[in-house]
């Protein structure tokens, strides 16, 4: 069901509402899916279906004109808290800076699917959003002209008021707001077009920024609630084992500590187990989990290696043919007759979130409910997950949210909190779990390692054939996804208009396990994908003599495409180049937005490679805030010059060898390039921009590399300082 | 009892000397600004001024601090307003906003030595600052403006 399909379902007369919140107030209500596109749903869709949708207030006009915002997504920097409210201003004609908003509690029967991933918040509401808030505004108009007995038509609204233009009466929207809700909404109301917008389209100033420069902003590691303690767990290094014995007595001497005990963290259908230290302060159950003597169990599953990993992988890809997700013509054939041929393998690393707020819960288990307080992605999957382990109705299992420090995929998970709730469930009180740093780097999980084997046969300056396979861990696994189907996300960053006009294609998956929990990472597959599906189209396209660049033209037939191309062109000078000068180009599609990245590069005098710039063009449809895609992309070239270049997480004997921002280093201030980043103006539908600026970045570096020095990286991350 | 002076209010806290200062100030005194991202000093999220100096307060020891001056982010300024604070709400540094406590404090302290910083004076001053969402261009061109609002102000702090 698409979205506007979705609007036309919901009752007109439910459509605004009384509601016994603060007095009498305007409260208006809507049900979001979490994406714009129509399609077949989803199993989280087709349950929450079934549930019911109820319609609830989340918007609110109380009769003194004041507007709250239930931000019902979660706000871990893409800016959401914002938007959000930035669509509201516009078709309700209110002061965006006036919004009173507030984060929330999981409650999918009123908000929908919360589950902030996919960079689907903007795209997969904003229909509804500026339809609802226009409706909103001309209800309020059609009460403000009933009371003065004139036409709705002799009358508009702005910040907040109600005037009648004639005349110059008016009344704001509290005044208004009892007679508002006794009306029924018209079933049309015209939305206004792209070039009338006054606020949206604005980079403005950011509703959460100043929260973020005085200490105000509640973490969910900065919450507290009455009575609340303390605890760390040390948990089973080996990712999947048991605890065997422990010896508490050194933890028990440490001042401040009160408890030591086993706990056990569900991390999707599997169990880890730990040993947790409950004390009065963070500090004093640190150092209690220091103290702490535990032998494991670690029997019964693999204890694999990094190299193990990769030379398994690079075996499938040899010998299968693997689960295949999409063909067209017949790639293997013409692949196996053509003479201009590349058949070689990409690999891509495991990668750690490392959100800077390390992974943190409260839990506060009482006999017939949960409460649970903290940086969550997904609030509904948490209510799921805890209810089911305890046995306990859903609805009993609160969820508030808070802000998160960084979520990067990490947070969607529902182990961390389960753990907090069963350490609660042990010392009857509240809880706060505090994951220290090194528990974020050595338990995951984690963006899973792929390798990937990609042929291609070009002939006449094109390609006639394409054939990528996929070994690596399938997110969906941890979830009890099916084993017997590829992993739906094998051509994830493919471009769609390639399959218009290459003839013969095909992507398949090869399933692979290992015990290493795995989970969604910024762009998820296309993080990875991107970077062997576009090295290797660099790859054909010095194959078959041509420039990079007029390869995917050549491919990429569509207008918009075109458009997209043009601009790439245009920003970054790229036909004024010169040869081997150290330019090289990719471009992805993620959650519904395709973005270009042109990488300049040059040798550093000192041995090894200097991004000197990068230049992108976003093409994200229908948009919210310039400024705000302009820092996510930052942002993710930052995240994927780390990935690409910095940092991977590796295991010896089935434990992760990293630890801390020492052997897990970061991009710094000291190595970020400059950045040129453009957005394609256009009324297409929106697309996400939380994620989608990654995926480019490294295939981009690493082909540019290519036409500076020749050699090409088929495997992240590598060493820049000696390319 | 060890005494600490934390944004001008004097506390006195029945704390082990080595517990690391960060934790007191959000643990013990409820100063939840100040944030916990590494604890060995890697990422500065933590970053106070003791006695006017940016410090690691992971790493800090309680008896290190006893009778100085702390000041934290809550303490910077009375209205969110240092220098700073106003250039990294207009240039919209922020995005989860996790280590920019940290970030300003350091940036503070940079802004009272060197009025002009220089863009080698800002990697120096701030590469010890991590920001895993990737503001990074965002604080030197925040860092430049608090200089020149700073300049204007005819003062520092």
């Amino acid at each position: 069901m698409s979205v506007s399909e979705e609007v036309e379902n919901l009752s007109r007369r439910g459509f605004l509402r009384i509601a016994g919140i603060a007095g009498t107030a305007l409260c208006l209500g809507i049900y979001m899916s979490a994406d714009a596109e129509p399609r077949v749903l989803t199993e989280d869709e087709a349950r929450l279906a079934n549930a019911g949708i109820a319609l609830a207030a989340w918007i609110i006009i109380n009769t003194n004109g004041k507007v709250t915002l239930i931000c019902h997504r979660a706000e871990m920097g893409q800016g959401v808290y914002h938007s959000i409210a930035q669509i509201i201003a516009e078709e309700l004609e209110v002061d965006l800076y006036g919004i009173d908003i507030q984060l929330t509690q999981g409650d999918e029967k009123k908000y929908g699917s919360q589950l902030t991933g996919g960079s689907s918040t903007i795209r997969g509401s904003y229909k509804n959003l500026l339809k609802l808030s226009a409706t909103a505004r001309e209800v309020l108009i059609m009460a403000a002209a009933a009371r003065w007995k004139v036409p709705n038509t002799e009358c508009y609204a702005e910040t907040g008021n109600v005037i009648h233009k004639p005349s110059g009466k008016k009344l704001h929207y509290g005044e208004l707001v009892e007679d508002a809700a006794k009306l029924t909404a018209p079933k049309d109301v015209k939305l206004k077009a792209r070039s009338e917008y006054k606020v949206i389209g604005k980079g403005n100033h950011r509703r959460d920024s100043p929260l973020k420069t005085n200490g105000e902003a509640i973490f969910g590691i900065d919450k507290r609630i009455p009575g609340l303690q303390f605890a760390t767990v040390e948990r089973n290094p080996r990712l999947r084992g048991k605890v065997k014995s422990f010896d508490a007595t050194a933890a028990l001497k440490v001042p401040g500590v009160t408890r030591v005990f086993k706990v056990v963290m569900g991390v999707w259908d599997t169990d880890r187990e730990g040993v947790a230290v409950v004390a009065t302060s963070t500090w004093a159950a640190m150092q209690g989990k220091k103290a702490l003597k535990v032998e494991w169990d670690d029997t019964g599953f693999e204890h694999l290696s990094t190299p193990e990993i990769y030379s398994r992988q690079r075996e499938l890809l040899k010998t299968s043919e693997g689960l295949t997700l999409t063909t067209q013509g017949d790639p293997t054939g013409i692949i196996a007759q053509a003479k201009d041929k590349l058949d070689v393998v990409y690999e891509t690393p495991y990668q750690s979130h490392s959100c800077m707020e390390p992974v943190n819960c409260i839990a506060h288990y009482q006999v017939d409910k949960v409460e649970i307080w903290g940086p969550v992605q997904a609030p509904n999957w948490i209510q799921d997950y805890v209810s089911k382990k305890l046995g306990m109705a859903r609805e009993n299992v609160i969820v508030n949210m808070t802000f998160l420090g960084g979520g990067f995929g990490r947070k969607a998970m529902p182990d961390y909190p389960y753990e907090a709730v069963m350490v609660s469930k042990e010392i009857g009180a509240p809880v706060q779990v505090v994951w220290t740093r090194e528990d974020d780097a050595t338990q995951g999980p984690y963006r899973p390692g792929i390798s990937y084997r990609c042929e291609g046969a070009v002939e006449n300056g094109g390609i006639t054939a394409l054939k990528f396979r996929m070994a690596g861990q399938n997110n969906d696994h941890w979830r009890g996804g099916d084993n017997g189907k590829a992993n739906r996300s094998t051509s994830e960053g493919f471009l769609k208009p390639y399959y218009q006009s290459i003839k013969n294609i095909s992507f398949s998956d090869i399933p692979f396990k290992t015990p290493i929990p795995t989970s969604f990472w910024r762009s998820v597959y296309a993080s990875t994908n991107g970077f062997a599906y576009e090295s290797f189209l660099d790859e054909l396209a010095h194959k078959a003599s041509k420039d990079p660049m007029d390869l995917r033209r050549q491919y990429l037939k569509d207008e918009r495409s075109q458009r997209l191309l043009d601009k790439m062109e245009e920003v970054s000078g790229w036909k004024s180049r010169k040869k081997n000068d150290g330019y090289g180009v990719a471009i992805t599609e993620c959650f519904a937005s395709t973005v270009g990245h042109i990488v300049k590069v040059s040798k550093k005098s000192t041995g090894g490679i200097h991004i000197d710039k990068v230049w992108v063009v976003v093409d994200c449809g229908w948009y919210v805030n310039p400024d705000i895609i302009k820092a996510q992309v930052e942002g993710s070239i930052v995240m994927a010059i780390g990935a690409a270049t910095i940092h991977e997480i590796t295991f010896k004997d089935g434990m992760v060898e990293q630890r801390n921002f020492y052997d897990y280093k970061m991009p710094r201030i000291t190595d970020i390039p400059q950045m040129d980043i453009h957005i394609m103006e256009n009324d297409e539908n929106a697309g996400g921009m939380g994620e989608p600026g990654l995926p480019a970045f490294a295939p981009a570096l690493t082909n540019a590399i290519f036409d500076l020095t020749g050699k090409r990286i088929r495997k992240l991350p590598f060493d820049i300082t000696t390319v | 009892m060890i005494n600490l002076n934390v944004n001008r209010k004097s506390y006195q806290l029945d704390a082990d000397p080595d517990m690391p200062l960060l934790w007191a100030i959000r643990d013990l005194i409820g100063l939840t600004g100040t944030k916990f991202g590494c604890g060995v000093a890697q990422c500065g999220a933590c970053t106070v001024h003791l006695n006017g100096e940016a410090v690691r307060s992971c790493v800090t020891k309680l008896s290190r601090a006893a009778g100085q001056n702390v000041v934290t982010i809550e303490g910077l300024s009375a209205d969110n307003n240092h220098p700073a604070q106003l250039a990294w709400n207009e240039e919209n540094v922020p995005q989860c906003g996790y280590c920019h406590s940290g970030q300003i404090m350091s940036a503070a302290v940079l802004l009272r030595e060197k009025p002009e910083p220089t863009d080698q004076d800002i990697d120096d001053a701030m590469a010890g600052n991590l920001c895993r969402c990737g503001t990074y261009l965002r604080i030197r061109k925040a860092i430049h403006l608090a200089a020149e609002l700073q300049k204007k102000e005819g003062g520092t702090t």
